[in-house]
């Protein structure tokens, strides 16, 4: 039987002669009809370049040598592009991440399914509305008659990211490459669209599945092939790779992955920093006191809603009431639009509840002018998903540090004059791992993990004892979110930060927190010790939040 | 947000319509009301006496009777204040005034230039649009120097002022080819030069925006999808990304046809083409100030009109801009 991708020494790159400086080099695999192969690797490792080759489409100014690249026999090496386009969406169907952006926002979704057939068969206007009608059903979009006339803005994360499955499926291509399906979904509606590309696997279509999460990928890939800089470094069978991993890289990759690993356990292979030593608790308390450490931020029965454009009111946060402890971590977990981030804005105080009150070291937060406010303010720090956007792109590294440091400080210790700033910015950086190079450099020319300790470092400035974390490591590869991870627990320990830890992912709110709360629709369903609340959720919808968590098999250690 | 899928609710839908209509009607009355305020007072900044004005301009040689009579006859022995309120609500009555110096009413004369700067502005955009678009299509087609080249000429291009423009096109079509009146002849060949000194600019301004947005277009992951599907690249710009990259320019007409009426001063004085925009400045040399602010309203309000036109014309071209 022939495979229906088969690909030998593929090399891509851009500009300059062919064959020089590849960003993809010497790729092989194959995949075979009902198969689906998974390629992981960091962003940058080449693996989407890999996916968009495969259908002639690697971009501007590029160019690909190989030995062999053929779908379903058939060699697709040095195609004109007229023959692509043929073969395109009939031979082979793309999924791209995000339909928001991936189907067109102007046109309704009907057109956009039927678009493969429009190009591809003589089907009449009718027949194609008849024929999309059928996908949508197919792809669990039922009531397609109202759908078809909607545009991706108009549904749900879910729904529109099966109506791109549906427009990719529209011929039934033999191979369908699948770029990131599920990254931006949240965990439930992820665990759907799988289990949609796994039936379509079993209708046998071969798939290519390319995610830079390996939990993800041990859901539905029959075989994995790890990317990194442009080669694949490790190939085998989903559950071989996964448990024992040869490459060293992979065994980095699998060890960063925090489900299911307790917490203060190093996630990173390299140590983060040199601070004190793990065992030592600073302040002299052990786990099994924190019930009488002192209460450093306190929510009580908070409410806040928005005015919609119609008019009419959502209510973001509804009665929601929490305790943070001091040197504790609480984990605020909920999907998109639970209300996690309102609840962080209002700890911040930079909004005003309805109704509620936060307070702070006992003292009014919420409730008091921003003037009374801003002695406390260097107490409470905060870090957010998109560093690089929370920085002024004009100003170098130094320059923020030193904006943060001129801040009135909310914390223990008293600091020295201004002449310090510069020394005190070096022991910023030295606290968060980086080097005292990095204070000349601007935030845009540092890597991902880079922006988030600056951006740590930045919260640190005050000498906080609260530490709001909004999403700190989504935006971040798994081995430097493992990174960024052990640094804050570090950096935990070491002056006795209250963290308040909000993430829509659960595997990271289990190994980061101590007590962890459930967000759903504006309200809080279940709260608790985090391994109470892992080994045995009440509420019905977090066990169905952790059903839904991509686990790896399990592991013989 | 949670899941913002819109329900098209008819009662929700319904209030939005009428409070967006009420806030464009209310907005719409306060622009006149400005116009006509600020039209008022700035004519009678002018030195000079509108009534020597009336009674033939600087270099007649009236009585002082017969300028006060004038002065009478014409309230301007009243405060400035009455003389301000009294024009305010004959033109809330609807009545233009009589023009000083051509001894007529003001709303036949403005309405007989009408058509002419309506003509002359609604085919300059049009040629603008043409020519943006196939600037920007041929420029994102090709490669570096294509595009080097496209957002060199759009620059130029807006940078052209319509007097320098007007003249160079004179000497190159009509005195050097000699294929086209130097001035504004009726048919559509006395047409030719005038729109063309007026789109010119206009292009260089509107192309630029759609170059950028069918660039951003082009790169995005919607096209990508869609060349996924076979989709050739015709296709892929006349199905996805000419509308991505007309819905910036579309908001940006109605501003345009304000800027092309303001164009049309100098170019129907150039041309010696009747419009309003030579009307005004004749006006405006010989302090006929009814004639002044009748086409100075007339003005605001077809530019009223035209951005409520682009408004509509942006939310039929944009879905997204109807669900918010």
């Amino acid at each position: 039987m022939t495979a229906a991708l088969e690909v030998k020494n593929l090399t891509v790159g851009f500009g300059g002669r062919p064959g020089q400086d590849p960003v993809v080099q010497d790729v092989s695999f194959e995949v075979a009809a009902g198969e689906c192969l998974a390629i992981v690797g960091e962003s940058g490792s080449g693996k989407s370049v890999t996916a968009r080759s495969l259908l002639g489409l690697a971009g501007a100014h590029s160019w690909v040598q190989a030995d062999a690249v053929s779908i379903t026999g058939q060699s697709v090496l040095g195609l004109p592009e007229s023959a692509w386009r043929r073969r395109r969406g009939r031979d082979v169907g793309l999924i791209l991440q995000d339909a928001l952006v991936s189907l067109d926002p102007l046109r309704p979704i009907g057109r956009e399914i039927g678009d493969s057939l429009r190009l591809h068969t003589k089907l009449s206007a009718a027949d194609r509305t008849r024929r999309v009608l059928e996908l949508l059903d197919s792809v669990g979009l039922p009531d397609g008659a109202s759908r078809i006339r909607q545009r991706s803005g108009q549904l749900s994360g879910g729904q529109r990211q099966r109506a791109l499955i549906a427009s990719a499926i529209a011929l039934d291509p033999p191979l369908l490459i699948a770029d990131e399906p599920t990254t931006a979904l949240d965990v439930t509606v992820q665990a759907q669209v799988l289990e949609l590309l796994a039936e379509i696997k079993r209708r046998g279509n071969a798939i290519v599945l390319i995610s830079h999460d390996l939990a993800v990928v041990s859901r539905i890939a029959d075989r994995v092939a790890v990317m990194s800089a442009g080669r694949i470094i490790e190939t085998g069978p989903t559950a071989e790779v996964l448990q024992n991993p040869q490459h060293p890289l992979t065994r980095a990759m699998l060890a960063a992955v925090p489900v299911d690993k307790p917490r203060r356990t190093q996630l990173s292979a390299v140590p983060v920093a040199t601070i004190a030593p793990r065992s030592t608790v600073p302040d002299g308390l052990s786990v099994d006191d924190y019930p009488v450490r002192p209460v450093v931020l306190e929510a009580s029965e908070l409410r806040r809603s928005f005015r919609r454009p119609d008019g009419s009111r959502l209510v973001a946060v509804d009665d929601v009431s929490f305790r943070l402890h001091r040197a504790e971590t609480l984990g605020l977990v909920g999907e998109s639009g639970s209300g996690k981030t309102t609840t962080a804005r209002l700890a911040l105080a930079l909004e005003t509840p309805d109704a509620g009150e936060v307070r702070i070291f006992g003292e009014p937060w919420s409730a008091v002018q921003e003037k009374a406010r801003r002695r406390l303010r260097g107490s409470v720090g905060a870090i957010y998903q998109d560093a690089l956007g929370s920085f002024d792109p004009r100003l170098t590294v130094g320059d923020i540090l030193r904006h943060a440091l001129r801040a009135p400080a909310g914390g223990t210790t008293e600091r020295g004059g201004s002449g310090h700033l510069s020394t005190e910015s070096s022991q910023l950086l030295d606290q968060v791992g980086l080097p005292s190079g990095v204070l000349s450099r601007r935030p845009v020319d540092l890597s991902g993990g880079q922006r988030q300790r600056v951006g740590i470092a930045r919260a640190l400035a005050s000498r906080p004892r609260i530490l709001i974390c909004d999403e700190p490591v989504s935006a971040l590869d798994v081995t430097v979110q493992a990174q960024v991870l052990d640094l804050l627990d570090e950096l935990q320990q070491e002056l006795s930060l209250s963290l308040l830890f909000i993430s829509h992912d659960l595997g990271v709110i289990g190994h980061m927190s101590d007590r962890v709360a459930v967000m759903k629709d504006g309200r809080i369903v279940e709260t608790g010790a985090t391994a109470d609340v892992f080994a045995d959720p009440r509420h019905p919808y977090t066990q169905q939040l952790l059903e839904a968590v991509p686990r790896f098999p399990q592991r013989s250690r | 947000m949670a899941e913002s899928i819109t329900d098209d609710r008819p009662r929700v839908r319904g209030r939005v319509v009428v409070a967006f209509v009420l806030t464009r009607l209310g907005g719409a009355l306060f622009v006149l009301w400005a116009v006509a305020t600020l039209t008022f007072f700035a004519l009678r900044l002018i030195p000079g006496d509108p009534a020597l004005a009336i009674l033939g301009g600087p270099g007649s040689q009236a009585s002082p009777e017969a300028l006060e009579a004038v002065r009478r006859e014409y309230g301007l022995d009243q405060p400035l204040f009455v003389q301000y309120l009294t024009q305010l609500w004959r033109l809330m009555m609807g009545d233009l005034g009589r023009s000083y110096s051509l001894n007529m009413d003001v709303a036949p004369l403005v309405g007989v230039q009408l058509g002419g700067t309506m003509q002359l502005a609604f085919l300059s955009l049009a040629l603008a649009w043409l020519l943006a678009l196939g600037l920007a299509t041929w420029s994102t087609r090709g490669g570096k120097i294509a595009r080097s080249i496209g957002s060199g000429l759009e620059i130029v291009a807006a940078a052209l002022p319509h007097f320098w423009l007007a003249t160079v096109l004179i000497l190159l079509f009509s005195i050097w080819l000699g294929v086209l009146p130097p001035i504004s002849t009726p048919g559509i060949a006395g047409l030719v030069l005038p729109v063309l000194t007026l789109a010119i600019p206009l292009a260089g301004f509107l192309g630029q925006v759609m170059r950028e947005s069918l660039l951003t277009a082009l790169e995005s992951p919607f096209v990508l999808s869609a060349r996924a599907r076979g989709e050739s690249e015709r296709g892929v710009r006349l199905v996805h990304a000419i509308r991505h990259a007309a819905l910036p320019a579309i908001s940006l007409s109605g501003w345009a046809f304000g800027s092309l009426i303001s164009g049309a001063v100098v170019v129907e004085t150039i041309f010696a083409r009747p419009g309003l925009g030579r009307t005004l400045l004749n006006a405006v040399t010989e302090r006929d100030v009814p004639v002044v602010v009748g086409v100075v309203m007339i003005v605001a309000v077809v530019y009223i009109l035209m951005t409520l036109l682009t408004d509509v014309a942006s939310r039929l071209a944009d879905p997204r801009l109807r669900a918010a």
